[in-house]
């Protein structure tokens, strides 16, 4: 591959399955969607892709992905964290605030977005804190944050709960100002100290301090009302449990602005995994059970859960290879999510590949509030795409991942749909499955 | 045989009876004896792993080392940091480059010994990993009451107190279920885990009604640090509630056993006359403990595969 | 060992019949009397499997002979082997010292074959750890030669020239279904590794 990359943004690309609907060429002209069609000519200057037995997805949206700089440099940069993105057909992620220092000033999230502008792979759109240091006593200065270059409308102290009552709702309150969402981490923190696992049957047998499924539904519930009662919006992150999805429901009927999102780890790995007590399996909120699965999947294919996101969480070596509970919660989830979607939900028919770039794409863009993320291939749309091959599968290598971390739970696990091509305005970001910077 | 020793659960009825009978032929040959040590493990290294504080396992474990004639070296990382987990790791390399042929390890953390079996090559017996196991001290209970009562298929054991954080009671319900006898734990709701309901015992909150149906009666210890934790109001009323005190001991049927696996809080846990009556085994459970792991280090140690030319 | 005859496919020959070994047991008894001047201060120590019985069978004839009670015990020697690390963890066998001990004691050893020494070799230094005898001796059904070591037997009850290749299985009743001494094989196979009788 060494063709010149930096000039190229306009592409013909033929024969691509759209939405997994019908065949068509996608004209790209300086970034921009020009036409969509059958039989198009190649616009002047373009680059010509065969993408015959390919699906063409708009961009993929990240609601939840950690990046760990500033701070953890060892574990993940922006930029190899935006790699990875682009690998897994991403072209937008959120970055969480937990860096350190936090993200909670205008400071901080311009600096994690201009990182993500520089390389150039993945809009990076910072979230910011809610609380200063994530400490869940004094509002960090949200306003500020929103002003900023960087324009953050989420706000979450994921890793921590907003767990006082009365902060969670002056936050909420507060973002309506200026259209923000409060993105919570639902774990009750007085039902689940030392938590290593979701408490069960796995928890009882292996010793470890149980992680109560209702720690989580506890806070959903109280934090549906506050919503309901301020009247404003609430993104629920990382939803683990049955008991969640209907109580998401529930609030989703009442009217209220709730909206949720699930992990790919959470529709396809269950607590058994614990016994090997290798902490690759340890993340917060905990693997729970296979009633626990079938149920986010079904609350995926439904619409109560809104979208899924990774919570891709790169962590260093020796916060992995150690005992459990010394271990740090957390799993790589970038480069694989798209692949576990594909195996949980569109082969048992749960999903099509509408479905895919609804769950996706469009909703976590409109959640983010990302301008030109999210929408369908369509002239005058700027060309965040990625195109997929339904039928080829892989075999997950952790060494092969773009990440600087290793903490992947698939290691050696076969999925299928690999990522051929994904184009950011219109440049491509990764051409033959394989990252062009 | 099995290659480490890391739960109770990794024990079939053939192997845990072998090892309960070996441990009963080393008793016999020697017993009586001037030399008590025997040349079996002449030149193996068995390394003592210990990160917390237990004099008592420590000690038979060396003991039972030292009578099979291995080489014992002591390593306590107690005061090492404990959370930053390379240090686990990073022992485990040193072990290996020492040519440990079984490291014996207790350590706070559940798991840990699942943890160091995967970075070793020597043998690795689980003497206590956080909440989780001790499969040796199930062993040494289970020989105990077999001793005594002369079976254990059908033996009705009742373990008593917190069963949430104990690794003695989780070894001890999987292997007495292994060898056929019948548990029931009795204990406060809250000292119980959820998911106790998959384990093979029963549950009972009402300890005056189990005891006149149990033949073993094995009380656990309740640390200090769950007395200030809302698991219950106070040490008079766990006491008054799950003690074994003199009126309880006398609703046991006349031949029951008595058993702490130590050490125990006397008066809270149990009544000293109790503790001291001939139908205690307390001190027959140390002594004891010496045979099951000198049993468990024989048939862990020989007949490496590959080892000896 | 002769649990090996039950996993041993091909056909065997009888070296000694039942009444064979009732002679023998009868003459090593006899033997025993005469060279210990009545079996005074004799402790046997059968090793097992088949070495017990042989030793209560000593002891039964020697005190129908002249009514003398011969102290009697087990003596396991699996811990004392050399080949544990190529073979493998063992069943224990049991071992179990007459209550007077063996300090001062003339110790006879029984076992049921004598082949490579090295079970013999075992046994000696059980019996050192166990206490100080007067004197050691061994006592042997069948002797099949091929010694790896400097060890003989004071009492042969018969002596079985074989091939490395050959199998000796002794059959006794107590462990057995019968009483025998079996010959099997002869076919080229590896040699021993020692400690097989």
């Amino acid at each position: 591959m060494s063709r010149e990359r930096e000039a190229v943004n306009s592409w013909l690309i033929k024969n691509a399955s759209v939405l997994g609907r019908r065949n068509a060429d996608i004209a790209i002209t300086d970034g921009v969607i020009t036409a969509v069609g059958e039989g198009l000519d190649a616009p002047e200057g373009a680059e010509i892709l065969d993408a015959s037995g390919l699906v063409a997805l708009p961009g993929l949206v990240d609601l939840h992905t950690h990046l760990r700089e500033p701070g953890r440099e060892d574990a993940e940069t922006v930029e190899s964290g935006s790699r990875a993105a682009a690998l897994g057909g991403y072209t937008a992620v959120c970055a969480m605030a937990n860096t350190s220092p936090v993200a909670d000033t205008a400071g901080v999230v311009e600096q994690v977005w201009r990182l993500g502008r520089d390389a150039g792979l993945v809009d990076v759109q910072p979230i910011g804190a809610v609380t200063v240091g994530l400490a869940g006593e004094q509002m960090a200065e949200l306003g500020a944050m929103a002003d900023s270059a960087a324009k953050v409308r989420i706000f979450s102290d994921d890793g921590f709960c907003v767990a006082d009552p009365k902060m969670m709702r002056r936050a909420l309150e507060y973002v309506k100002a200026f259209g923000g969402v409060i993105a919570q981490h639902a774990e009750e923190p007085r039902l689940t100290g030392g938590a290593q696992m979701h408490e069960g049957e796995y928890s009882a047998r292996l010793g470890l301090a149980g992680w109560p499924a209702v720690a989580e539904e506890a806070i959903i519930a109280r934090d549906c009302l506050l919503t309901g009662h301020v009247d404003s919006r609430l993104h629920v992150c990382h939803v683990s449990t049955a008991g969640s999805v209907e109580i998401l429901r529930w609030a989703k009927s009442k009217g209220w602005r709730v909206t949720a999102e699930v992990c790919p780890h959470h529709l396809l790995l269950t607590d058994e995994r614990a016994a090997t007590y290798d902490p690759v399996n340890k993340v917060n909120p905990p693997l729970r059970t296979d009633a626990d699965i079938e149920a986010l999947r079904a609350g995926l294919a439904e619409g109560v859960i809104d979208a899924v996101a990774t919570d891709h969480a790169p962590h260093a070596a020796e916060d992995k290879e150690c005992e459990w509970a010394a271990a740090r919660p957390g799993m790589l989830g970038l480069q694989t999510a798209l692949s576990i979607v594909v195996k949980t939900m569109v082969e048992p028919g749960l999903l099509d590949w509408d479905g895919v770039a609804e769950r996706m794409s469009r909703t976590p863009a409109r959640i983010a509030g990302l301008e030109g993320h999210g929408l369908d291939p369509a002239p005058g749309v700027p060309a965040n795409l990625t195109l997929i091959d339904p039928n080829a599968s892989w075999t997950v290598v952790p060494n092969e991942l773009a990440s600087l971390s290793r903490n992947t739970p698939y290691s050696a696990m076969t999925f299928p749909a690999t990522v051929r091509a994904t184009f950011l305005r219109g440049e491509a970001t990764v051409l033959d499955g394989k990252a062009t910077k | 045989m099995i290659t480490h020793l890391l739960s109770a659960a990794d024990l079939d009825r053939d192997t845990a009876t072998l090892l309960l009978d070996t441990a009963r032929q080393l008793g016999a040959a020697l017993s009586g004896r001037e030399v008590k040590k025997l040349p079996t493990l002449r030149g193996r290294t068995v390394v003592n792993l210990f990160y917390e504080d237990s004099t008592r396992t420590r000690v038979s474990f060396e003991a039972a080392a030292k009578r099979l004639s291995a080489d014992v070296v002591n390593f306590s990382a107690k005061g090492s940091s404990v959370s930053k987990g390379e240090s686990l790791k990073d022992t485990a390399w040193t072990l290996q480059a020492m040519g440990a042929d079984a490291v014996v390890i207790r350590h706070p953390a559940s798991g840990a010994a699942h943890r160091l079996a995967q970075w070793v090559d020597g043998h690795v017996l689980n003497a206590g990993d956080g909440t989780h196991e001790h499969p040796t001290q199930a062993l040494l209970d289970a020989y105990t009451m077999r001793e005594r009562m002369g079976r254990l298929e059908g033996l009705r054991v009742a373990i008593v107190g917190d069963v949430l954080h104990s690794r003695v009671a989780r070894s001890n319900v999987l292997l007495l279920n292994t060898l056929g006898a019948e548990v029931t734990l009795v204990a406060p709701p809250t000292l119980l885990p959820v998911g106790v309901e998959s384990w093979p015992a029963g549950v009972e909150y009402d300890f005056d009604a189990v005891l006149p149906k149990t033949d073993v009666v094995m009380m656990l210890r309740v640390q200090r640090e769950r007395m200030t934790d809302s698991f219950f109001p106070s040490v008079r009323e766990y006491s008054r509630r799950y003690g074994l005190d003199v009126r309880r001991a006398g609703l046991l049927p006349d031949d029951a056993l008595v058993m702490h696996p130590g050490p125990m809080v006397r008066g809270m846990e149990i009544a000293p006359e109790v503790a001291d009556s001939p139908r205690s085994a307390i001190v027959e459970q140390v002594a004891n403990g010496v045979l099951v792991r000198m049993a468990a280090l024989y048939l862990l140690l020989s007949g490496e595969k590959g080892a000896g030319e | 060992m002769a649990d090996r005859v039950r996993n041993t496919p091909e056909p065997s020959r009888e070296l000694l019949s039942e009444a064979d070994i009732g002679r023998v047991v009868d003459r090593i008894a006899h033997q025993i009397l005469e060279k210990t001047r009545g079996a005074r201060e004799v402790t046997l120590l059968g090793i097992p499997t088949r070495g017990v019985p042989l030793s209560v069978r000593l002891a039964e004839r020697i005190r129908s002979f002249e009514g003398v009670d011969v102290p009697h015990g087990a003596l396991d020697v699996t811990l004392y082997r050399d080949d544990l690390r190529l073979r493998g963890a063992r069943p224990l066998g049991p071992t179990s010292v007459p209550s007077g001990g063996i300090d001062g004691r003339r110790v006879i050893l029984v076992d049921d074959v004598l082949y490579s020494g090295r079970t013999v070799r075992a046994a000696l230094n059980a019996l050192y750890d166990v206490g100080r005898p007067l004197q050691v001796q061994l006592a042997v059904l069948v002797d099949r030669g091929h010694r790896e070591l400097p060890i003989r037997a004071d009492y042969v009850g018969k002596n079985i020239p074989t091939s490395h290749s050959e199998k000796v299985s002794v059959l006794l009743r107590e462990v057995d279904d019968r009483d025998a001494v079996l010959l099997a094989g002869g076919e080229p196979q590896k040699p021993s590794t020692g400690g097989d009788k």
